[in-house]
């Protein structure tokens, strides 16, 4: 059985944004480029699968759109346990961009199964996997926070509105992941990383194909107004206000 | 042409979300001069279709199979694409959870639809077509321009208010034989839990952090929440912990949420906490560092120890319950 985890490079979480030309890009000046987190877990949870030598894994790939400037993030992939990686040359377009180049690049590798992150912590789309999925005609899951082999059956949960549903789904198939994939990401160890500098990054040459949206420009946030403190002796004047000033209760 | 909102349910029933995506959708309708319809698939009372016409949909088309056992994300994509070319839509809505991240991506591609997620207000304009959502985790909106004829917007849950226009009404009920080929899921096992308001339906929620210090300090938070309707929830630190249940767990990696009111208790509010709920129309923190950053973040605070401010809060609710 062969895995794919789709990586996203991303600003580290704690990361102040800032934007430059008139607001329409991201100040890329220091900042620190990490895995999107659910990428990170995806990928933990694909080399505990291919730890387990009875669920039959033999590789675990990732697989990511991006230029040779985020190497050392699929470094830091293959540093942790990723057995090798591809990388589409070009800078990631939107969503459905990186959707087509990523399934034209692995349409004929056959991954047993596909792994992706609900969301990147840039963009917050959370749609790359199910655009993959439909793109490959693969059956796809979605809020996934278990994956298991059971008798070389994918057993499957689903997070839904108040619960979760245990499901199977033959392979090959898309698990779009969210928390409880994975308890905490794994960290590199010095042999892995290593081990990493001659692991193999096949780079792909991208397709040509547009993006279907575009940012116009960014944002930022309006300030909140200054917080209004109540003494913690009178804790109780806090409902009043929330009653009667802000009526949220 | 048409405008086109998906509407799951929970066991038959909608629920507010439900009413706020009709609404969004009558209302980008009304901005373009077209119908919205409503699409639901599977069984629902008639009287719950009733419900949607309140909102602003002309149109509700029920499917109901027998032969869709399971929430199939390549099924149902095949279902509503069908009744997205016979609608003439050109603007699909879908929520933007679990469901709708399901689908609005298999939709994009199956109609060469341009997709925006997590949308939080009308339109900014029709032509070209921007809409403005949330990025960096909520650090920053985006402007984003759908270029192509068909588009698709998920909505965020509790941004938008559920706004009641009654529109003369029809339910149609559509006959469409889902491919039995496609059906790929086979679900197991549900496991729901019953009695507990949802943290992401909730209008209010009452969370706690390291500051509670212990698991088992959390009466005053839970008897505070319950009188006020609220849900709780925590941050990672203690459902890492297992101080409280992973389902709790709201920031960046967890749950994230737009309640109207938010109480952040004991919590310090890392970047990555408050990814989660910055969304909050109001928070209120308490915290005993009167450096913490959640107090850059909330409009209410209280300097103090949750164990001594909480009882005092449950007291007040009381009080004010009371009259």
């Amino acid at each position: 059985m062969k895995i794919l985890v789709c990586i996203s490079n991303v600003p580290d979480t704690t990361t102040k944004v800032k934007f430059v030309d008139n607001s329409t890009k991201i100040d890329v000046n220091g900042i620190q480029w990490v895995i999107n987190p659910w990428d990170e877990l995806a990928l933990t949870r694909a080399l505990e699968l291919k730890d387990d030598a009875s669920n039959g894994v033999q590789t675990v790939t990732v697989g990511h759109v991006g230029l040779i400037s985020s190497e050392p993030t699929l470094r830091k992939a293959l540093a942790i346990g990723a057995d090798d990686a591809i990388r589409i040359n070009i800078e990631a377009g939107d969503a459905y961009a990186i959707a087509v180049q990523l399934a034209e690049a692995i349409r004929n590798e056959n991954f047993d199964i596909i792994l992706c992150g609900i969301e990147s912590s840039d963009h917050n789309g959370s749609t790359v996997g199910g655009m993959l999925a439909e793109l490959l005609g693969y059956p796809s899951v979605t809020g996934v926070s278990s994956v298991k082999i059971e008798n070389g059956q994918l057993v499957i949960t689903r997070e839904i509105d108040g619960g979760k549903e245990i499901i199977t789904v033959p392979a090959p198939f898309i698990a779009v992941v969210q928390k409880g994939i994975a308890k905490e990401p794994r960290i590199a160890a010095m042999r892995g990383i290593m081990m990493a500098r001659t692991k193999p990054i096949k780079v792909v040459e991208p397709q040509l194909i547009d993006s279907l949206t575009e940012v116009i420009n960014y944002e930022m946030p309006k300030p909140r107004a200054a917080c209004k403190y109540v003494a913690a002796d009178d804790a109780g004047q806090l409902i009043v206000l929330l009653q009667n000033e802000a009526k949220v209760i | 042409m048409s405008v086109l909102v998906f509407l799951e349910n929970w066991d038959g029933k909608f629920k507010k979300l439900s009413f706020e995506l009709v609404s969004y959708a009558s209302k980008v309708a009304e901005m373009l001069g077209q119908p919205a319809i409503a699409l639901s698939i599977g069984k629902v009372d008639a009287s719950e279709l009733e419900k949607l016409a309140a909102y602003g949909a002309e149109k509700v088309i029920n499917i109901e199979n027998d032969s869709i056992k399971a929430f199939d994300e390549q099924v149902y994509t095949s279902m509503i694409a069908e009744v997205a070319q016979k609608t003439g839509a050109n603007i699909l809505v879908l929520a933007n959870n679990n469901s709708g991240k399901a689908l609005a991506p298999r939709l994009s591609v199956r109609l060469k639809a341009g997709i925006a997620s997590g949308v939080s207000r009308l339109p900014v304009s029709i032509n070209p077509f921007v809409v403005y959502k949330k990025v960096y985790s909520g650090k920053a909106f985006a402007n984003v321009a759908i270029k192509t004829e068909i588009k698709i917007i998920t909505l965020a849950q509790n941004s938008f208010e559920v706004v009641e226009s009654s529109k003369t009404f029809v339910v149609e009920k559509m006959n469409i034989q889902p491919d039995g080929k496609l059906m790929k899921t086979q679900v197991k096992e549900v496991q729901k839990q019953s009695g507990k308001i949802l943290i992401t339906d909730a209008d209010i929620v009452v969370s706690g952090g390291r500051g509670m210090k212990s698991p088992d300090n959390w009466g005053p938070l839970v008897e505070l929440a319950d009188l006020l309707g609220a849900a709780t929830a925590c941050s990672r630190p203690v459902s890492d912990e297992g101080w409280r249940s992973h389902d709790e767990h709201t920031g960046q990696t967890g749950k994230i949420i737009a309640p109207n009111l938010y109480f952040a208790i004991g919590i310090s509010g890392a970047t990555q906490h408050l990814a989660g709920v910055s969304s909050s129309k109001f928070i209120v923190a308490i915290n005993t560092d009167k450096d913490a950053p959640i107090f850059e973040a909330a409009q209410y605070g209280i300097v103090g120890d949750a164990s001594k401010v909480l009882p005092k809060l449950v007291e007040a609710v009381k009080e004010i319950k009371s009259k």
